[in-house]
């Protein structure tokens, strides 16, 4: 996903990409580079802790409330504490973050022998915070809403469930009858699925597929509340002002793995400060934690003055330059691998804040995620050798532009890559829109963008979560707004072996890995895709926070912050 | 007393200063005016000479990025921007003034590329700016005021409600949406075709925004002017109406327009600074003082003096700018002295 942006899911509602294959183990995004306050191991509850009020800063509220609808970090991080899917990745920082865990469902499903049937038995005694109790109905109620509210990734992630076709195109009459089906008197619910998918319980484990209450209306609820099973519920909601969580009187804890419960007896999440002023109302302990990337003239304070309120993770995402491949000049192999040669990626890692918040890329995939194969075939700037590949394309002279999000360091990307382009021998210019429309005007053919400046973060840790999302044929859709090919590549070889790892994966992770890694450095001589650095995660926050644990898939697990 | 009528005849005879002449005679004899003149030249040259300081004495290229490069510092080599190596080692510093003219005397920005540089190109596009945006206002407004003040009528029914409605919106949101519009398309009006990131376009955009407030005094101006009686006498003798604006009108509107000429260059250099500052001005890889500032944002608690001396800079020459335009003012209509003057 598109970070901070619930644009993203419509992008990849288009792809039309049926993820598949995948899981492996989990990605290193732990506690391992956090630094300041030690993660503290949820071993258990610890009651003398319990209780305060947790203060929350954003600039803004992250659209919606309907986790079937929102698609941004920030919400579906909340989203951690108010709702439950029949599954769910285990609520520890660390490694045991990727770690599918039993949820609603009382254990990790029975998978039939053909791989393409599920079937989850219910716990009993799960309330809603309306005091409803949850049923199999709400399980298959919200399964058909996915597709009634024709949900962002309802034509993507869920797309295999029997009967999905049919609701994706008609969604208002989507029944699901033979793909979830419910026995109330065994308590279960069979998902049936039209091909095996290794990476489908990792979907279920996302918000678009928690359970809600069966009557939850087939619309987009936006700011009103929808009761959940989580152990807080929304008392309310003002995008520009506040959002405020208190405990949720039905919960009782059932599985420590996959719903702890939480600490503060309330959770207020403030809007409407800057980053700047947001920082320093955490120094000042009148606020405890920070949405919003830090700015960065006070990275050096943050790291020098209150080293101990610092969390740093590392991020499984990276940053990339789409390359135009069917556009002049960089439809040549030459002026593409030139691009290649041209950025010196310690550059961009200072202009993200230095090589503690960020490590160049050298692959597509990120370090430590399936699949990722440690080679770097570009690892050092030489401009030379970029010229004289541009000389080699015949393109030299031509007229480029990169076109980059308004947000600080897109624009500092930008102007530096603006600087290289006209080193290699291109006339170039940045081309600065607003950060709510870049991301959907770059995917769009029709405008043309020669190169720009995106990032992605990994919705779940799998390599077909980048590679055959971001440079499958099936991924480009020449004119529309999502596209999110934006490289606009399409490799019938490429694709052949994608397919080939997806298949291979649901027998031989080992297997598909290596093959992974193998296609990645084969797109990495295509040049589609220039990658930059990937990112950390860098939490701030008050002295009065203690027990941080950063998630790999969600981040810091608010909830579990204490405040007493 | 002959001697005496003698010695008055020949000075009786000589032709007196024209009208320009004693304004400029007035103009000189104002002090804060020549100084306010004084500084406006140093400025000018400053900016005009960028290119000798970056080639010759900075040694730099202010518009390429050099991020990963180095300079001498009291004798020791240091990256110009530098990785924090303190605690957690967040950040990354640029190199901040070292008041050494060869290398780096105002600091690095976060591209690693030298302000000072930056700042004297920038000040060559702001100035550039302001003056050409100015100069198109006020010709546009002459234009206009004359024709709605001349002919009266439904002309200048037209043409007051256009300055109405322009004048209805807010300068600075008028100016941000018709910049955020054309800096993704361009101009193109009939002949008329300007670039998206041209420096044409906000010299444009920034000019017609200030039509009205120039166009409607020069108006009533012609307005008050077309019942004097050497203009009846004009139509008497049978001028035609293009003569007589031209050579009755015109020339007693033009001081008017010479005391706008500055006092505008002051108030669009401003603007062209204010929507650059939102990045909807002067586009990359152009600089003026408004992206300078803009630049320092990000690093005002590190390195304020990037913001501070462009800020500097635009505050100065508006400054300047506006004493001189008082001072002219004051030299064309000496009973007018409202902030007072010589």
């Amino acid at each position: 996903m598109k970070r901070i942006t619930a644009i993203a899911g419509a992008a990849l509602l288009a792809a039309g990409v049926a993820a598949c294959s995948g899981g492996g183990d989990g990605a290193a995004t732990s506690g391992a580079g956090t630094t300041g306050q030690t993660t503290q191991a949820a071993a258990g509850f610890q009651e003398q802790h319990k209780g305060g009020t947790l203060r929350l800063l954003a600039k803004a509220g992250d659209g919606t409330l309907d986790p079937h609808i929102n698609y941004s970090n920030g919400q579906w991080q909340i989203f951690q504490a108010l709702y439950d899917g029949l599954v769910s990745f285990r609520k520890v920082g660390g490694k045991a973050a990727y770690d599918i865990v039993p949820d609603l469902a009382k254990e990790l499903p029975q998978v039939g022998a053909d791989g393409k049937t599920y079937t989850f038995t219910l716990r009993t005694g799960v309330k809603f915070s309306n005091g409803d109790p949850v049923t199999v109905d709400d399980v298959v109620a919200s399964f058909r809403r996915i597709f009634r509210i024709s949900g962002p990734t309802s034509g993507t992630f869920y797309s295999g469930i029997v009967g999905a076709a049919e609701c994706v195109k008609k969604p208002a009459g989507c029944t699901l009858d033979k793909g979830v089906v419910a026995d109330a008197a065994a308590n279960t619910v069979t998902i049936n699925l039209v091909a095996p998918d290794s990476e489908f319980l990792q979907k279920l484990a996302l918000p678009h597929a928690v359970v809600l209450p069966k009557g939850t209306p087939a619309k987009d609820q936006g700011t009103t509340p929808i009761p959940g099973t989580g152990p807080y519920k929304v008392e309310s909601y003002n995008p520009n002002q506040l959002m405020k969580l208190v405990r949720n009187p039905n919960f009782t804890e059932w599985s420590r793995d996959a719903q702890p419960q939480g600490y503060p007896d309330e959770i207020d999440y403030n809007y409407g400060l800057t980053s700047e002023a947001a920082v320093t109302a955490v120094e000042n302990g009148q606020a405890d934690w920070i949405f919003d990337p830090l700015p960065a003239d006070r990275l050096t304070e943050i790291g020098t003055s209150y080293e101990q309120q610092a969390h740093v993770n590392p991020l499984a995402a990276f940053w990339y330059i789409p390359v135009n491949v069917n556009l002049a000049p960089f439809d040549k192999p030459e002026a593409r691998q030139a691009l290649q040669w041209a950025f010196d990626k310690n550059a961009l890692v200072k202009m993200f804040g230095g090589a503690n918040l960020a490590q160049p890329a050298c692959t597509i995939l990120p370090p430590s995620f399936p699949g990722h194969a440690d080679f770097c075939d570009f690892s050092q700037q030489d401009l030379a050798k970029a010229k004289q590949l541009v000389q080699q394309s015949g393109t030299a002279g031509q007229e480029v532009s990169i076109v980059v999000a308004d947000d600080d360091v897109s624009k500092q990307i930008g102007e530096y890559a603006r600087s290289v382009l006209e080193q290699i021998g291109y006339q170039a210019k940045v081309k600065v829109i607003s950060t709510n429309i870049q991301f959907t005007y770059i995917q769009n053919s029709k405008n043309k963008v020669q190169l720009s400046v995106s990032q992605w973060y990994a919705d779940y840790p799998a390599a077909s979560n980048f590679l055959n999302v971001l440079l499958s044929c099936a991924s480009y859709h020449p004119g529309s707004d999502s596209s999110i090919n934006i490289s606009g590549f399409c490799d019938k070889d490429a694709d052949a072996k994608i397919a080939q790892a997806m298949k291979l994966d649901q027998t031989d992770p080992a297997a598909s890995g290596k093959l992974w890694g193998e296609i990645d450095r084969e797109l990495m001589q295509k040049g589609p895709i220039i990658p930059l650095f990937n990112p950390k995660q860098i939490d701030f926050v008050s002295k009065n926070v203690g027990n941080y644990q950063f998630h790999a898939q969600f981040h810091a697990l608010l909830d579990q912050m204490w405040v007493k | 007393m002959t001697a005496a009528v003698e010695t008055v005849a020949p000075r009786a005879a000589r032709p007196s200063a024209g009208p320009w002449r004693q304004a400029l005679r007035r103009l000189a004899r104002n002090r804060s005016a020549m100084i306010a003149a004084a500084g406006l030249v140093l400025i000018v040259l400053a900016c005009a000479l960028a290119p000798v300081y970056a080639g010759s004495i900075a040694h730099t290229d202010p518009f390429t990025s050099n991020a990963s490069g180095t300079a001498v510092v009291n004798g020791a080599r240091v990256p110009v921007l530098a990785q924090s190596t303190e605690g957690l080692g967040l950040g990354v510093t640029p190199i901040g003034p070292t008041w050494n003219p060869g290398s780096f005397f105002l600091g690095a920005d976060n591209q690693g590329r030298d302000v000072m540089a930056r700042l004297l190109y920038g000040g060559r596009n702001s100035l550039m700016i302001g003056l050409s945006s100015a100069a198109l206002c006020c010709v546009l407004a002459t234009l206009l005021g004359v024709l709605a003040g001349y002919f009266g009528g439904w002309i200048d029914a037209v043409l007051s409600r256009f300055f109405d409605v322009i004048w209805a919106f807010p300068v600075y949101l008028l100016a941000i949406c018709l910049s955020v519009v054309l800096l993704t398309s361009g101009l193109h009006v009939g002949p008329i075709h300007i670039d998206a990131g041209s420096l044409a376009l906000p010299v444009v955009i920034i000019a017609l925004i200030y039509v009205p407030y120039v166009a409607r005094p020069l108006r009533g101006q012609v307005i008050a002017l077309r019942n004097k009686e050497f203009l009846h006498a004009a139509v008497g003798l049978g001028a035609s109406d293009l003569r007589i604006m031209r050579r009755e009108v015109l020339p007693n509107v033009l001081p008017t327009v010479v005391v706008f000429l500055p006092l505008m260059t002051a108030l669009n250099m401003l603007t062209e600074s204010a929507l650059s500052f939102l990045s909807v001005g002067v586009q990359s890889p152009d600089a003026s003082w408004g992206t300078i500032i803009n630049d320092g944002l990000a690093l005002l608690y590190t390195r304020p003096a990037i913001t501070i001396a462009a800020g500097l800079c635009v505050g100065l020459t508006a400054v300047a700018l506006n004493v001189l335009g008082d001072g002219v003012r004051d030299a064309l209509d000496p009973n007018a002295r409202l902030r007072g003057g010589a």
